[in-house]
């Protein structure tokens, strides 16, 4: 409850500062907000707090949390020279604070209401976000797109949690799995259509195929900024609360909504990494890359076990932290030479070593290639599903992931191979620290896995 | 006397980032460490007992979580492929001192990190150990390949580096597999040999094992990225892939193929060697008509392989199979050096004249007399003459698949003679015959291409005239390998 209070607090004041004209206060006071939200969400470890049955912060709630404020944290440093001439930049904040609490709701719900207030709260900022620029075209699209779609699922969900209402009489995620518990045999008819139409809901938020059509123009037209946001920690937060409902509430019910998953995780990897293949804009390269590793994300939740909900967030770490690079010097390049396509980054390596290495062990990770972070999140999806022996499933991801070197490859081999302008790209201090964090985590957790995977 | 095995992994690895954050010298900073790590290697064969044991054994966990330790040691096979390593490497870098490459730092850098992922695949107990060093070989030489690569250099590395990873990526199915199916769970190599899978699990995990190793040998017919990558890669790099990291492949098939899954060795290693036979004759016959000679060498490189392959699979499928065990593990040690004699002689001939062409040369032995005679003694070797380091191997290895099938070995022999067609026929139409404007100015080998010809010639002959000493090496663990394979099938 204080992590969301903390951050309510700190996006109002960082609205009213902005009404003052005091540009200058803003990062350091939403810098600060967060920090103080992550140690209360730190402190909060072990304990457990149960707020009305409506939100508990256990350790699941807790890790996740972290993980999001970390995420956002750094992303807000990432705005330091992004927003230079936005009249903007006070709402720009409080939109991305407001959706963090929402966020921090979706890791944390007790009650499906909860869950709704807070994926709306999360979504309506988003909404705004993706249009702040106002005049240009490209941000107005992603903005209607977006909402629209969003509307559209919202629908979807609220209809399922109707139907699951009335099956069950509560919106109590514990009464409703014990519901499940009770009668494992006579489960209500309404439930059924209410489990698949809650993961529709929830599978066009996190952007999966085949509900997947906002993602890519929302996160090309939307500024790279709020791109990275999206793609990383909001991804990170939807994820968490799908598998908190699917992982654990409807678990007893694993065997029904299981083949419509496998559709989904199948469907998803062929889709976007085919797409992916044909991308001539890194920006949009990244939208597609991150829907195929919302499919590997998803592998997560065909074999439940005890080590699902780590390897969820081990796999959003890794994820994270290598967008965070990739999109950090994303936006050191669009700033430098004006455009994102891949010719953009041709001949990086000869004046900008470090972005170069620091952009290839990022892409490394991202295709998950042997001591980075990205292979052991993948190499433990594998050894889940292969647990119940859907070999056939991670055949079908190695050729997938096969196909991710392909396009994942192709930004190094631009940075390394190709002849480009040569131009310096000048480095302010918070890009340096966000992209050396950003590798460092990779490496540390692709060399010594074991700092992360007893967390939960 | 542990630690010597520790130091011989570090070297190349501090090595690696001091050569990365040096500057123009890097040459010669990478070949002081890689002269270290040989001179670790040395202590390490002088305390090497000749027996099964294995030695110089280390233990850490590293993640307890999935059971994966960071375990290796040193046997009678390992000691082999670690000399083969530590021996090359500085010739190799050695043979780069006649280039200026651009940004030597990260191409000597490279080679040293490749160098330590080659030592962790030749002694790792531990499967996913065993990964990773696969891996961490792979990513060096494909930026060796591509960086410092000639003509098509980005599509042809792209397909090397898809090729071999979609084949490591099976293997690492086939380990997790085992993994789940041991009741230790761990990825222990100790575990995994006393392993019971019935003879349809075996298969499949063969299956996915095999295609790691065959497409780095690389076995026909999964042999199609090898000629592009070794003619377009750097000569440094193409003596790399075919020196050392192909025996990658045959040490892989040794230590993780034969004594796990000997049931479906037994399934498919018959199919196995007809491959390997086609490879031998198609390679060859392709490398008759070949005008390049870098080209040239890569199928003669396939045709060679083949018959290392042939022979393991013949040994397991025989009744004694220590004689083609141990002709892999001298052939293996023998192709590497010739191999990287012959493309690094190839290599001053390109940079001397500007082509590869065999037929724009002619007559350098004339000009260069001792280039000429260094180069007859290491062709001499890969043709496998008597007395020369290629014969004591392919002799066993022929042998070996004599015992298997009459046939077999017969169709296998042609390589000899096949061999011996092609490479004269490169050698009289480059060293002999009528000179031409390019060849009569042809300055001979001088200073460091001395010293690295003279070292190849050396080992060359020794090996071929004396080759006792490295069976010795390997004949134990080889005799117990075989042993281990045999309890496992009475099972």
């Amino acid at each position: 409850m204080n992590i969301i209070i903390t951050i309510v607090l700190t996006a109002f004041i960082v609205l009213y500062t902005g009404l003052y004209k005091a540009k200058k206060a803003l990062l350091p006071l939403s810098l600060i907000g967060l920090g103080v939200a992550m140690g209360f969400a730190i402190n909060g470890w072990n304990k457990n707090i149960n707020n009305y049955d409506m939100m508990l912060m256990d350790n699941y709630a807790i890790a996740f949390t972290v993980l999001i404020l970390t995420g956002s944290f750094l992303i807000f440093l990432l705005s330091k020279n992004y927003f230079t001439n936005s009249d903007y930049l006070a709402e720009y904040f409080t939109l991305m604070l407001f959706a963090l609490v929402g966020m921090v709701m979706m890791v944390s719900y007790l009650n499906l209401s909860m869950l709704f207030v807070g994926l709306e709260i999360m979504s309506v900022s988003l909404y705004i976000l993706a249009g702040i620029r106002k005049r240009d075209f490209g941000s107005n699209e992603a903005s209607l797109k977006y909402f629209l779609m969003g509307a559209f699922s919202t629908g979807f969900l609220l209809f399922g949690i109707t139907l699951i209402y009335g099956a069950t009489g509560s919106f109590d995620i514990k009464v409703i799995e014990q519901y499940l518990i009770n009668n494992p045999t006579s489960v209500s008819t309404l439930f059924y259509p209410g489990i698949i139409l809650m993961l529709i809901g929830m599978c066009f938020k996190i952007g999966v195929v085949p509900f997947h059509f906002w993602t890519p123009d929302v996160y090309e037209g939307s500024p790279t900024m709020i791109t990275a946001f999206m793609a990383t920690v909001v991804k990170a937060a939807g994820f968490a609360a799908l598998l908190k409902l699917f992982g654990n509430t409807f678990a007893p019910l694993h065997d029904f909504w299981l083949p419509a998953l496998l559709v989904i995780v199948i469907l998803t990897l062929f889709t976007a990494n085919i797409t992916a293949l044909f991308q001539k804009n890194f920006k949009r390269m990244l939208g597609w890359s991150s829907i195929s590793h919302a499919g590997y994300l998803l592998f997560s939740l065909i074999v439940l076990s005890s080590s699902s909900n780590n390897s969820v967030l081990l796999y959003a770490t890794a994820y994270i932290a290598a967008s965070l690079v990739a999109f950090a010097i994303l936006i050191l390049v669009k700033q430098n030479l004006g455009s994102d396509s891949f010719e953009s980054f041709n001949g990086l390596a000869k004046k900008n070593p470090l972005l170069a290495l620091t952009l290839t062990i990022a892409m490394l990770s991202f295709a998950g290639i042997p001591l980075t972070a990205g292979f052991i999140g993948k190499y433990v999806m594998f050894v889940n599903v292969m647990n119940e022996y859907h070999t056939l499933l991670v055949v079908v991801a190695i050729v997938n992931a096969l196909i991710g070197f392909y396009y994942y490859f192709k930004v190094i081999i631009a940075v390394y191979f190709k002849e480009g302008k040569e131009v310096v790209i000048p480095i302010s201090l918070a890009y340096k620290a966000i992209i050396v964090l950003g590798v460092i985590i990779t490496l540390v957790i692709g060399i010594y896995p074991s700092v992360i995977l007893n967390i939960l | 006397m542990e630690q010597l095995l520790l130091l011989l992994l570090i070297i190349p690895f501090v090595g690696s980032l001091v050569t990365f954050m040096s500057g123009a010298n890097a040459k010669i900073i990478g070949l002081i460490f890689s002269l270290l790590s040989l001179a670790v290697a040395g202590v390490m064969l002088a305390n090497f007992q000749p027996n099964a044991a294995l030695q110089f054994e280390l233990n850490y966990p590293w993640i307890p979580e999935f059971g994966i330790k960071f375990m290796a040691g040193v046997d009678g096979i390992s000691m082999i492929t670690i000399l083969l390593t530590n021996v090359l490497v500085p010739l190799i870098i050695l043979a780069g001192f006649q280039h200026n490459h651009s940004k030597p730092n990260a191409f000597y850098g490279l080679i040293l990190f490749m160098q330590l992922g080659l030592l962790i695949v030749f002694t790792a107990l531990d499967a996913f150990l065993f990964y990773i060093g696969w891996e961490a070989a792979l990513i060096p030489i494909y930026f060796i390949c591509a960086l410092w690569g000639g003509k098509d250099r980005i599509k042809v590395n792209m397909k090397f580096f898809v090729y071999t990873i979609a084949g490591s990526l099976f293997m690492l199915l086939g380990m997790i597999y085992l993994y789940l199916q041991n009741p230790d769970n761990n990825f222990a190599l100790a575990s995994f040999y006393a392993l019971n899978l019935d003879s349809v699990q075996q298969s499949w995990v063969f299956l996915a094992f095999f295609l790691a190793f065959a497409i780095k040998m690389p076995v026909f017919p999964f042999h199609t990225w090898q000629p592009d990558t070794y003619t377009s890669a750097p000569a440094q790099g193409t003596m790399l892939l075919s020196g050392i990291m192909l025996k990658m492949g045959i040490y892989g098939v040794i230590r993780w193929l034969l004594p796990v899954v000997p049931l479906g060795v037994q399934e498919w290693g018959g199919i196995v060697i007809i491959l390997s036979i086609i490879g031998i004759t198609y390679a060859a016959i392709i490398a008759f008509t070949r005008g390049d000679s870098k080209r040239l060498i890569a199928y003669s490189s396939i045709s060679h392989v083949g018959l290392i392959s042939a022979g393991i699979f013949a040994s397991v499928l025989s009744q004694n199979g220590v004689q083609g065990l141990q002709g892999s593990m001298i052939q293996m040690l023998s192709h590497g050096i010739n191999v990287v004699g012959l493309f690094f002689v190839i290599d001053i001939l390109q940079s001397r004249l500007g082509t590869l062409k065999i037929s724009e040369m002619g007559g350098i032995a004339k000009s260069a007399p001792l280039l000429a005679i260094t180069f007859l003694i290491i062709l001499l070797g890969t043709v496998a003459l008597p007395g020369t380091n290629g014969f004591p191997g392919e002799f066993l290895l022929l042998m070996q698949l004599f015992e298997y099938n009459i046939w077999a070995a017969a169709v296998a022999g042609l390589t000899i003679i096949f061999s011996a067609v092609y490479m004269f026929r490169m050698y009289q139409k480059t060293m002999l015959g009528t000179t031409n404007d390019l060849t009569v100015v042809f300055k001979d080998i001088a200073g460091s291409e001395k010293v690295v010809l003279f070292s190849i010639c050396f080992l060359v002959i020794a090996l071929g005239v004396y080759p006792k000493p490295i069976f010795e090496i390997s004949e134990a663990s080889v005799q117990q390998l075989l042993q281990q394979i045999q309890i496992k099938l009475q099972r």
